[in-house]
């Protein structure tokens, strides 16, 4: 009986590791995760605007029906990415996920303060390579250092209002994401 | 052959327990540190690089993207104020203030996150459409059938949940209580239907 018993117990202990390791692996797994949707739609290293959700069809689930939305999935391999976004007349943020979706960073128009949100996005490497005098030069320059080398990098502009989603989108229309 | 039963019994126990509490905490959105303030859940944390593996998993399941942290703070709300289920078939209002913010919308999807579809094409509020009466309290009747002020359509659907997103906000991980954060309330103010 006892002998049984300990053999759930062990069961119970080994149970245990598959849940941790399910759950911590699920991330990497996942074949329908946000990355997934939108590399049909999004090229890599440069912008895309999502279409709106609709009651019939939504790239992503949860997406606020009162932002104009657009995406970039970026790849830093071959070097660091120059990011542009100008800013919409209500609210305008931009917020880097890695490729498994973990948002790391995130910047509104308030923080940023000027006529656009303008930063590099490169790995903690490359900006080690940087040379010394050009980042003394660049101190303006905001740096935003990413812990993968793909992600997606996802620009909302606010349509306080349903007439203004048209000047919401175009200012997304004119962001950029480019390869330096 | 007592071993081979014995590693049989484990292994089946272990992987109907792993496997049956992974689905569990998937399904049920067990996630950890959540800011509870009224009937309104929101994850502060799920913004940031500290998002507990939990919350990554489901997150990664159903195909989201987070809220960040430096843009905003999302809140969700799937009950009322004395904790029913939102129905769509009933009247329901949401009245108060909120937090300080740049902007809020409120917004109201099905369960799974998608819009519900209504004669109007209104899915939600930002905070500047919002009618408000002088003490700059605002209501929001959600109602399958049209209200007058602030109408939030339900479609008529079973079960909904409302959403109440805070852009360029103070609110975040350091939010502890409901005192920093005034809420609307959620009552049901009819029979339903």
């Amino acid at each position: 009986m006892i002998r049984w018993l300990l053999w759930i117990a062990g069961g119970l202990v080994l149970g245990g590791i598959v849940h941790l390791t399910t759950i911590m692996a699920l991330p990497r797994t996942a074949s329908r995760d946000a990355y997934a949707r939108l590399a049909s739609l999004v090229p890599v290293n440069g912008f895309a605007l999502l279409p709106a959700p609709t009651s019939e069809s939504s790239i992503l689930p949860f997406m606020d029906p009162a932002f104009a939305v657009a995406a970039c999935r970026y790849d830093l391999a071959k070097g660091p990415v120059k990011l542009t976004v100008p800013v919409s007349p209500a609210y305008t943020s931009v917020t880097f996920y890695t490729r498994y979706d973990v948002a790391y960073y995130a910047i509104n128009d308030r923080a940023a303060g000027r006529r656009s949100i303008e930063l590099d996005l490169m790995t903690t490497k490359q900006r080690e390579e940087l040379p010394d005098d050009e980042e003394v030069t660049a101190a303006d320059r905001l740096i935003v250092e990413s812990p993968s080398l793909t992600g997606v990098i996802v620009a909302r502009a606010l349509a306080a209002e349903p007439s203004l989603l048209s000047a919401a989108t175009g200012a997304l229309r004119a962001a950029q994401c480019k390869q330096q | 052959m007592r071993l081979l039963i014995g590693l049989l019994l484990s292994f089946v126990v272990a992987a109907g327990i792993g496997l049956g509490s992974t689905w569990y905490a998937l399904t049920q959105n067990l996630s950890f540190g959540a800011l509870e303030l009224g009937p309104w859940k929101g994850y502060p944390r799920n913004g940031t690089v500290g998002i507990d593996p939990y919350a990554r998993a489901v997150i990664a399941r159903n195909g989201e993207l987070p809220v960040g942290s430096g843009d905003g703070v999302a809140f969700t709300a799937a009950a009322d104020d004395s904790g029913r289920a939102l129905d769509g078939r009933c009247d329901v209002a949401v009245r108060g203030t909120t937090p300080p913010a740049r902007y809020f919308t409120i917004t109201l999807y099905t369960l799974s996150g998608q819009l519900v579809a209504n004669s109007l094409d209104r899915h939600g509020f930002t905070s500047q459409e919002l009618v408000r009466d002088a003490s700059g309290e605002f209501e929001i009747m959600v109602s399958p059938r049209a209200r007058p002020g602030n109408w939030l359509p339900t479609g008529g659907v079973d079960s909904y949940v409302l959403m109440l997103r805070f852009y360029d906000t103070s609110l975040g991980v350091a939010t502890r209580a409901g005192r920093e954060a005034p809420m609307p309330a959620i009552r049901l103010t009819r029979v339903c239907q």
